[in-house]
């Protein structure tokens, strides 16, 4: 039996450009899908292919059941859909939006203002409920959208991005929300492009690129695909990167490399926190000063690297919030 | 699977058409609250004809021939209707630029991932523009009263018929609207929904009766102006208020005003109805 996602061969070209070159998922019911991928690499076009929004070319798409070429309005109401934009009307009030919402929902009018006070409180929006959304926050907006999706709570949901350009504390916020939600059954497809998000959250991770699912697997899995542990070193001045370097490679499995204007040294390393132990002796007895030294297992960064070649580039132009590399790392501060 | 969704709470699906008025209702509400809240939009929406009616009255009015009469008096009852219908036509501009503007911000994908009527986005703002449009006609009605317009000056008419001639005004603009909301999905921008929403309503609103004696024109011109749909509304406007109209001229629209302007006005109706409708089915945001 197929999950409450799955979808074989979608294609969708745009023009010359094919957007999606057959895709095929299948989330189990009541799990964490998360959708990995560069700008492009349609992510956004997979999903809306799958909340009725685009029609593929070719492919097959069910949703919670249902096939969504075929039945694109019974699908409908049984999705949430969170977008890349937040999707509230700004001249309208939280309380306002949510009870349209819940209107075009087909419920009543009791029912989805009930409904809409129900959602406010719960994601902490109550104090600004009565206030036009365009006086809210980033993060504020995105939490409406999120409640939006859920005013009829439905059984599967697609969240595009959801914590783009969100500062780590409403992001942290919408994690609690969305593990909340996958623990009371939901299933969701999470696209993102912060690796350490999809890390956090999916159970299962599928890697897009160029309209293609390069790879997939749970994050563990991946990890492992892509190789071992490697001992990073910052080094303290320019001229020892040199006698680092040749330090390194008596305990590496592998080349080392160097990036010459941050003064960082990679080897891939086997031994774990012993080796480490050795080298920091070892370039201790060579009187190098070192900044920062650790063990770094892969992180989905170096997955995403070693898969495609190219690193994910998160679009940060808000707000600069980074993906995070702090997954994995080990760290010795001196 | 199991079913979250609370059917007790949803409304019975009940037949498409109930529905797609409801549907149609709940946005309607959602944008009247929003122009409520941008009450410049409406303002300004407002300056632009009692501009018109101040200016064509004092600049225009004793220069212009009405029937052979230079009268600022009859130019003036002549002109309102015009103004009157140019005013109703620049819905036009708002429509298209609500629609572009709920595309450009996403907020369509939300909607159309919601199991509502298909029409009713669109349905729901032409709605809202065609509240906002009655209470401009409601404002300019007065501002022409307190310049000098009077209803039954050249021809006796009554309650009934100039009610029908704010109704003929009020299709014309419903109509126009739905020439907006295919302008507002078609462009990418609310600023290009707005300037190519107004740029064609100039020769449309100036080729014709609307503020000068088509007779003086030039014979293919004069045409154009006689079979201009919007010329069919202003001559039964100018009927049915009982003011002074232009030369009588051959053309079936102009002979037969009331039934061109309805004709007119629902035939627009059902075209860009169906192709706005068309398109925002496949629409992207």
């Amino acid at each position: 039996m197929p999950g409450a996602i799955y979808a074989e061969g979608l294609v969708k070209t745009f023009g010359d450009v094919r957007a999606l070159d057959g895709v095929d998922l299948d989330v189990p019911e009541g799990t964490v899908l998360g959708l990995l991928g560069p700008n492009g690499a349609g992510k956004t076009t997979t999903v809306r292919c799958l909340t009725t929004l685009l029609r593929p070319d070719s492919g097959k798409a069910v949703v919670a059941g249902i096939d969504v070429l075929k039945h694109p309005d019974a699908v409908r109401r049984s999705i949430g859909l969170s977008g890349q934009f937040a999707a509230v009307d700004e001249y309208l009030t939280g309380r306002e939006n949510l009870q349209m919402v819940g209107r075009l929902y087909q419920m009543r009018a009791k029912a989805a203002k009930a409904r809409a006070a129900e959602l406010l409180e719960q994601f902490d929006l109550a104090d600004a409920a009565d206030r036009p959304t365009k006086t809210y926050s980033g993060g504020m907006r995105r939490r409406l959208d999120l409640a939006a999706a859920l005013v009829v709570s439905p059984p599967v949901m697609f969240m595009d991005e959801p914590t783009t350009g969100l500062d780590p504390r409403n992001r942290q916020m919408l994690w609690d929300v969305i593990k909340r939600l996958v623990s009371g059954g939901t299933t969701l497809l999470l696209t993102t492009q912060y690796l350490e998000e999809a890390d956090h959250l999916a159970h299962d991770i599928a890697v897009v690129d160029h309209g293609r699912l390069i790879a997939q697997g749970t994050s563990d899995q991946l990890k492992a695909r892509t190789g071992g542990e490697r001992v990073e070193v910052v080094v303290h001045e320019r001229e020892d990167i040199a006698t680092a370097s040749e330090v390194l490679r008596g305990f590496g499995k592998g080349d080392t490399t160097v990036e010459e204007h941050t003064r960082k040294l990679t080897v891939p390393v086997t031994g774990g926190a012993k080796l480490l132990a050795e080298v920091i002796r070892e370039l201790d007895t060579r009187g190098i000063e070192i900044d920062d030294i650790g063990l770094r297992r892969p992180t989905l960064d170096d997955v995403f690297l070693s898969l495609t070649g190219h690193v994910a580039e998160a679009k940060d132009e808000e707000n600069g919030a980074g993906s995070g590399d702090a997954s994995g790392k080990e760290a010795v501060r001196k | 699977m199991s079913a979250v969704t609370d059917t007790a709470r949803v409304a019975p699906a009940g037949n498409p058409v109930s529905q797609s008025v409801r549907d149609s209702m709940v946005v309607a509400q959602r944008n009247l609250i929003r122009m409520s809240r941008i009450p410049e939009m409406i303002i300004y929406g407002l300056i632009q004809p009692i501009m018109f009616v101040v200016l064509f009255t004092y600049v225009f009015g004793g220069s212009m021939q009405i029937g052979g009469s230079t009268s600022a008096v009859d130019y003036k009852n002549f002109l309102m209707a015009g103004i009157f219908a140019q005013t109703v036509t620049f819905a036009t501009a708002s429509s298209g630029a609500g629609i572009a503007d709920d595309m450009h911000k996403g907020l369509i994908d939300r909607f159309r991932s919601l199991p509502m009527a298909r029409g009713a986005v669109l349905t729901g703002r032409t709605f809202a523009d065609l509240v906002q449009t009655a209470l401009t006609l409601i404002v300019l009605a007065v501002v022409a009263l307190l310049v000098g317009w009077r209803v039954g000056s050249d021809a006796p008419t009554n309650a009934g018929k100039v009610l029908g001639a704010f109704g003929l005004l009020l299709l014309l603009g419903y109509a126009f609207t739905w020439i907006g909301a295919l302008i507002g999905m078609s462009v990418r921008t609310p600023e290009a929904a707005t300037s190519s929403g107004l740029i064609w309503l100039f020769p449309v609103t100036f080729i014709s009766n609307a503020f000068v004696d088509t007779s003086h024109m030039t014979p293919w011109l004069r045409h154009v102006a006689d079979w201009n749909p919007f010329s069919a509304t202003v001559q039964a406007c100018r009927e049915l208020f009982g003011n002074p109209g232009v030369s009588p001229s051959e053309a079936w629209p102009m002979q037969h005003p009331v039934w061109a302007s309805l004709i007119y006005s629902i035939l627009i109706i059902v075209v860009f109805r169906t192709l706005s409708v068309r398109k925002y089915r496949s629409a992207t945001a």
